[in-house]
């Protein structure tokens, strides 16, 4: 397979005009269709947290504990994914709706809309990949990709990500004030504190909704009640962790380094997003319970367009993606999963520094040569 | 007062980060108290161009006062629009509905859509009624209206007004329209006229007779034009030559005036590039195109109000840069100068804080 294919800097442009061109049409034919979609969303999302908060109530009755848990940990999947994370991109402000719209939206999540909008939207999907940039990679708490430097530390990953995965809200909550940033010197104290007591409160707000001010309301059912909301919250995180983990880490997503994003064309930005991202294979229910995030590769190249569309480009992207030979990372749930976990129990010991050339297929060739022209003149010498 | 406010908190803190209104809002769009809705209960055409849309406020609703304008907004093929309606019908919302009156524009997005695509049952979203385009306090003995097109509807509101109130002063009404036909509200109109004596109506149909109504012919119709407490709603044309003859008279102050199109003046210079700091957004923007124009098809979050310069809704503040006034094509704008999007373009590179 190596060797097949051998992207130039022409291919590259090429590609990535394709893609603006894609961009285009689907923005074009934007419309009423899409905006009844994201309604329905809302409304469906909504009526199942009251209705199982409701139902909750008489949590005495254990079918009655089940069906309002159910209902309520799919209405915070869908939450924090298809709604929250796509509205604060910014994909449903060409409706120009005051209360469906980037700048005026706040989620059901520990970090605050605000701080998610610069971490996420701007450091990592402009970042996307990037080693010593991209605070995405692993959460500057995990080893996800052989670069990254060995530490010690990293012998009890396979633990604290089974831990990060319950408590993920939160862990992104902490993640978003960059401590290690303030740690390192990188970003001043004073900065890192307000917006780490910002998402304090904003978090108090919510572990008060759901663990006092709710049990309190259900009276007699009050632990019942308490432990719903609790298992919730945990199946959404661990839902959000899994799905999230998917879609940088599963085998064959590369990393790149700060002198390789130099001065980069349009058409190698789209080629990062490409193989920095891997999606997820699933039924039409199961991506908008990903928040369409399974179509991780179409939203890296175009975090900005609806979700809902992300289905419909796909087998363009691939079939791109074919024409030039660049690799387009898909796989089941249970693959690309199982992929994630193979790779942290695997660089929570030392080694390698990078992937064996002939297991990593023959990827880091190709992205080497995409940006090969980009490469300092003293290297070259 | 304080009980309100502790019962709005505690199901606040049952809803965060939401609203209760978000969820009362699921059972019935009419019942959010913070952004107010309208749903459409009847259509009725007037003309072959022009409809009257008939809408049931919902909570919270201001009355209007005749001769005021509501700022509609409706959503057209998933994109929200906004424009300013005047209200055609009378104070006092008999039935709990009021109505505004449309007519078709050339090049429109809204008005096409409201004449001949919305249906009974669509939900609106509505602001309260403002504008200064009524009725003083103390009604003057003789008034004047000069009309043209669907700048009737205003003066509709007031005539209807005070028709329901059996109450009707000395009263000219100048009105042009294309034809007899195309007079909205016209058979209305002259049935008012047969019924009250006060009110005479002057009908100026232009295709028939060369041209619209110059204000010496208005001088021919209603000889004491100048000691009439006066209105004028029309196209900007008409406008302007009341207003400039109001002026030579000396009497500028008798005459209001109400216009829902900027009076643009500038051609429009080199334009640049807008950057709208606080959404992150950056766009090119041509030196004639309103800067709220700019913001909205940027899918900025524009605060926008009348579009003609009047309201100060739109205003931002101006964090770098300067910008053309649209209507005198006069260059301005410091660092920290509150600027009126909506008529205002981008003179070179700025920066805009929203």
């Amino acid at each position: 397979m190596a060797g097949t294919t051998q992207l130039t800097a022409v291919d590259v442009e090429e590609f990535g005009r394709a893609l603006d061109r894609l961009r285009e049409e689907i923005l074009a034919s934007l419309g009423e269709g899409d905006a009844r979609y994201i309604r329905r969303v809302i409304t469906v999302q909504r009526s199942l947290e009251a209705g199982g908060r409701a139902v909750m109530f008489a949590s005495l009755l254990p079918p009655a504990w089940l069906a309002g848990t159910a209902m309520l940990a799919t209405a915070k999947i869908l939450e924090n994914m298809e709604i929250g994370h796509n509205v604060l991109h910014g994909q449903w402000d060409w409706m120009r709706d005051p209360e469906i719209h980037s700048t005026v939206w706040e989620w059901d999540s520990g970090s605050s809309a605000e701080q998610w909008k610069h971490s996420h939207n701007y450091v990592h999907h402009t970042y996307t990949n990037v080693l010593g940039k991209d605070r995405d990679i692993g959460y500057s708490a995990l080893r996800v990709h052989p670069e990254q430097p060995w530490h010690p530390l990293y012998l009890a990953q396979p633990l604290y990500n089974l831990m990060l995965a319950v408590v993920f809200e939160w862990g992104i909550a902490i993640y978003d004030s960059e401590l290690e940033r303030a740690w390192r010197g990188e970003k001043n104290w004073a900065e890192t504190l307000t917006q780490l007591s910002t998402a304090l409160r904003k978090g108090g707000r919510q572990v008060l909704k759901d663990y006092v001010a709710f049990p309190l309301l259900a009276g007699p059912a009050f632990l019942p009640v308490l432990f719903g909301n609790l298992t919730a919250n945990t199946i959404r995180n661990v839902w959000a962790h899994m799905i999230i983990f998917c879609g940088h880490f599963p085998e064959g997503a590369e990393v790149f380094t700060e002198e390789q994003i130099e001065g980069e064309t349009r058409g190698e930005w789209y080629l990062r997003q490409m193989l920095g991202s891997a999606n997820i294979e699933g039924s039409a229910l199961f991506h908008i319970l990903t928040g369409n995030l399974s179509f991780q590769i179409e939203h890296h190249l175009f975090p900005d367009l609806p979700s809902n569309r992300y289905a419909q480009i796909a087998p363009e992207v691939r079939a791109l993606c074919a024409r030039f030979g660049i690799p387009y990372n898909t796989g089941s749930l249970p693959r690309q999963t199982s992929s994630v976990w193979k790779r942290i129990l695997r660089l929570a010991l030392p080694g390698p520094a990078r992937w064996p050339v002939d297991l990593g297929d023959d990827r880091a060739h190709r992205s080497e040569h995409a940006h090969a022209h980009r490469i300092p003149a003293e290297s070259v010498v | 007062m304080a009980v309100g406010r502790f019962l709005r908190e505690a199901a606040t803190s049952l809803t965060t980060p939401l609203l209760p209104d978000d969820y009362l809002g699921l059972i019935d769009p009419l019942w959010s108290h913070r952004r107010l809705r309208g749903r459409v209960e009847a259509l009725r055409p007037e003309t072959a161009d022009a409809a009257t849309i008939v809408i049931r406020p919902g909570a919270g609703w201001k009355e209007h006062r005749a001769g005021q304008y509501v700022r509609v907004g409706v959503d057209v093929d998933g994109v929200w629009q906004w424009r300013p309606y005047s209200v055609s019908s009378p104070p006092g919302r008999p039935g709990g509905t009021f109505s505004i009156t449309v007519k078709i524009l050339v090049n429109g997005r809204l008005s096409p859509y409201l004449v001949e695509r919305i249906r009974p049952g669509a939900i609106v979203r509505l602001e309260h009624p403002q504008g200064q385009f009524v009725l003083p306090r103390a009604l003057p003995e003789r008034l004047l209206f000069v009309t043209a097109g669907s700048g009737i509807t205003p003066v509709m509101s007031i005539l209807r007004g005070l028709a329901l109130g059996d109450e009707m002063p000395d009263v000219v009404l100048v009105h042009s329209a294309p034809t007899r036909d195309a007079v909205i509200f016209g058979e209305e109109l002259r049935e008012l006229a047969r019924r009250f004596p006060g009110l005479r109506l002057h009908e100026r149909h232009t295709r028939t007779r060369a041209g619209r109504l110059t204000m010496t012919e208005l001088a021919t119709v209603c000889p004491d034009w100048a000691e009439r407490a006066a209105w004028a709603c029309g196209p900007p044309g008409l406008l302007a030559d009341a207003e400039a003859r109001w002026r030579r008279a000396g009497i500028a102050d008798r005459l209001r005036v109400e216009r829902f199109r900027p009076v643009t003046a500038s051609e429009g210079g080199a334009g640049g590039r807008v950057r709208f700091a606080r959404s992150g957004r950056e766009v090119d923007a041509d030196g004639d195109a309103p800067l709220l124009v700019v913001g909205e098809s940027a899918g900025v979050l524009m605060p926008s109000g009348c579009r003609t310069g009047v309201c100060r809704s739109c205003v931002a503040r101006l964090l770098s840069g300067r910008v053309r006034d649209l209507r005198t094509g006069r260059e301005h704008g410091d660092t920290d100068d509150h600027i009126q999007t909506c008529v205002s373009a981008t003179a070179g590179d700025i920066e805009i804080d929203l």
